[in-house]
């Protein structure tokens, strides 16, 4: 880690940015290297986690589930994790910058620069989108090395990922705006992200459903950010990808839209 | 000569509270100012909202002439403040957090040269690539007044920079402070340690309960409200009636008066002939910050 590290801060200075675009520019690195240097736990820990999700569901239902044709339960499982991954982690990554700051007490350093509200915004949505996608992209290349996994539109893959990513993310701020204590950010994990995660349909068919759960499934935006992500993989989903596209695209609009009110009308962060 | 910070009629409220009354105040750039008062008094919330981070109910306040509040970028790049609390990074070394810093207001690796002059005089050099959760109280504090400084900022504002700190930081941090005031930049002083004011400042305001109650150059303060004070060993006595609205201080048998003129010398000293009470010992000394902060914010 350390030589990962270093490598990482020499990559960094070495990036000769314009001075007009210095400071949210150095908000992201300073966002990235925190993540980065607890990176066993910002990044190895979710990994081992998939994995496990992954061992033990695929040795519990494999040959005993099929969901689409053709595609074996584990490998449909991966996409699945991916996301859901890629996603606890993007809100994780701006969520607990944010508490941990305003507990602290050192996002008083931030809150004292010219930065304006939309860069602001933009360091700490980036930082949450790469970290989601890191994580992501680690249980991909692991899972590579036990299962096939198709690619059948690779642009859905990069679509739904960016947009998950920055639509948790963006979720992530608000989190950490309003929360004053760590209980407080608990609440959105365990009562809202975990939830919403877990009946996506990353273990399963939403169309496995009776018609009633099937219906509160379209509720879940996760849902659809899931299941366009798989069809990225397979080419088959519960809906149209297209329509999960527009529903996660409008959700991402209107949250970044809210957050950015929220951060210029300087709510909980100035008095 | 260009005014560094205009404050024109503050006020704040929060909720019921009316903690800032119609603050008018004018900081000449090149200054080293001073702003006392008691806790309580507004000092912190007038400061907050020059930085930005509490938004006044009504007035405006410029640095250099810029809004700090409708041209925020502008007013915030000639600004540097070291906050009141031990508020630190625990992710980072020092000196990441002073790039970090200067990064923030647009500065680049060619700002790297003031960084490494900041850690010399504020005595962190050898704490450069040590992490600020292992930095002791006192250093933490240096780490907070560099991080204010790591723009090079014409104005800056100190909210009581020595508190709980050593007297060689103190040292440390002073001679570092003048240098950066005799090299044009203005310093904003609030602090509870009055000597510092009075040996440092060349101006003055007192705060209290939301209000500018004095505001002067030191040297007037000094005089117009303090004069001299007259310390008279007298044992554990009852005093005269005439004399006890000039008593300051009572202890362990020294009473301190506090004059206007020399001629009360001889007016204390004939009350006390008068009533039959010796005096063992006499000491004359001129007053201090301390005393003209007394008399004017510290009875309520």
């Amino acid at each position: 880690m350390p030589v990962l590290n270093k490598l990482l801060d020499a990559l960094m200075s070495a990036t000769t940015i314009s001075p007009k675009y210095r400071g949210p520019w150095t908000l992201l690195k300073k966002e990235l290297l925190r993540f980065w240097r607890v990176g066993f736990q910002t990044v190895a820990a979710p990994v081992i986690t998939a994995l496990l999700y992954l061992l033990i569901f695929s040795h519990v239902l494999e040959g005993r589930v099929q969901v689409y044709q053709d595609v074996p339960y584990t490998v449909f499982l991966i996409p699945g994790l991916i996301m859901m991954s890629v996603l606890q982690n993007a809100f994780a990554n701006s969520s607990s910058s944010l508490i941990q700051s305003k507990v602290m007490g050192n996002l008083i350093f931030v809150l004292l620069t010219p930065l304006t509200h939309l860069q602001f915004f933009c360091a700490f949505l980036c930082a949450a989108i790469i970290r989601g996608l890191v994580v992501g992209l680690c249980i991909y290349l692991v899972a590579m090395g036990f299962v096939d996994l198709p690619i059948s539109h690779p642009w859905m893959i990069v679509a739904f990922s960016l947009l998950g990513s920055a639509l948790l993310g963006t979720f992530g701020i608000i989190a950490g705006i309003w929360a004053d204590r760590f209980d407080q950010m608990a609440v959105f994990q365990n009562f809202i992200i975990m939830p919403l995660s877990f009946l996506s349909g990353v273990f399963y068919s939403i169309h496995s459903l009776p018609p009633f759960w099937q219906s509160v499934s379209h509720l879940n935006p996760f849902f659809y950010m899931i299941d366009g992500f798989r069809y990225g993989f397979f080419g088959q989903a519960d809906i149209s990808p297209w329509i999960s596209l527009c529903i996660v695209t409008a959700s991402l609009l209107l949250l970044a839209w809210s957050t950015l009110k929220m951060l210029k009308s300087g709510y909980k962060l100035r008095a | 000569m260009t005014t560094a910070i205009r404050i024109n009629r503050i006020h704040k409220h929060f909720g019921a509270l009316h903690a800032l009354k119609g603050i008018d105040l004018s900081i000449e750039e090149g200054e080293f100012f001073a702003l006392l008062g008691p806790n309580g008094a507004g000092k912190s919330t007038l400061i907050n909202i020059l930085a930005g981070l509490i938004k006044p109910s009504s007035g405006d306040i410029s640095v250099l002439d810029f809004d700090v509040v409708e041209q925020f970028r502008q007013a915030r790049q000639l600004l540097g403040i070291v906050p009141q609390e031990l508020v630190f990074d625990p992710f980072f070394n020092v000196r990441e957090m002073l790039r970090f810093q200067a990064g923030y207001f647009g500065r680049g690796p060619e700002n790297d040269a003031w960084v490494d002059e900041i850690l010399v005089g504020l005595g962190l050099a050898d704490k450069a690539n040590t992490n600020m959760r292992k930095l002791s109280g006192g250093m933490k504090r240096r780490a907070l007044i560099a991080q204010a400084l790591a723009h090079k900022p014409p104005v800056i504002v100190l909210d009581e920079p020595t508190a709980g700190v050593d007297v060689e930081l103190r040292q440390t941090m002073w001679a570092f402070i003048k240098k950066l005031n005799r090299e044009g930049h203005t310093i904003i002083l609030t602090t509870h340690y009055l000597e510092e004011a009075e040996t440092l400042c060349n101006r003055i305001g007192m705060m209290k309960q939301g209000e500018l109650v004095a505001l002067d150059s030191t040297a007037n303060l000094l005089n117009k409200f303090a004069g001299k004070k007259l310390s008279l060993t007298l044992g554990e006595v009852g005093l005269p009636e005439a004399i006890r609205p000039m008593l300051r201080a009572q202890e362990k048998g020294v009473h301190t008066f506090a004059l206007t003129d020399m001629g009360q010398i001889e007016f204390v000293l004939s009350s006390l002939r008068t009533a039959n009470i010796p005096v063992v010992d006499m000491q004359l000394q001129e007053a201090d910050l301390e005393d003209v902060f007394l008399s004017l914010v510290g009875k309520e």
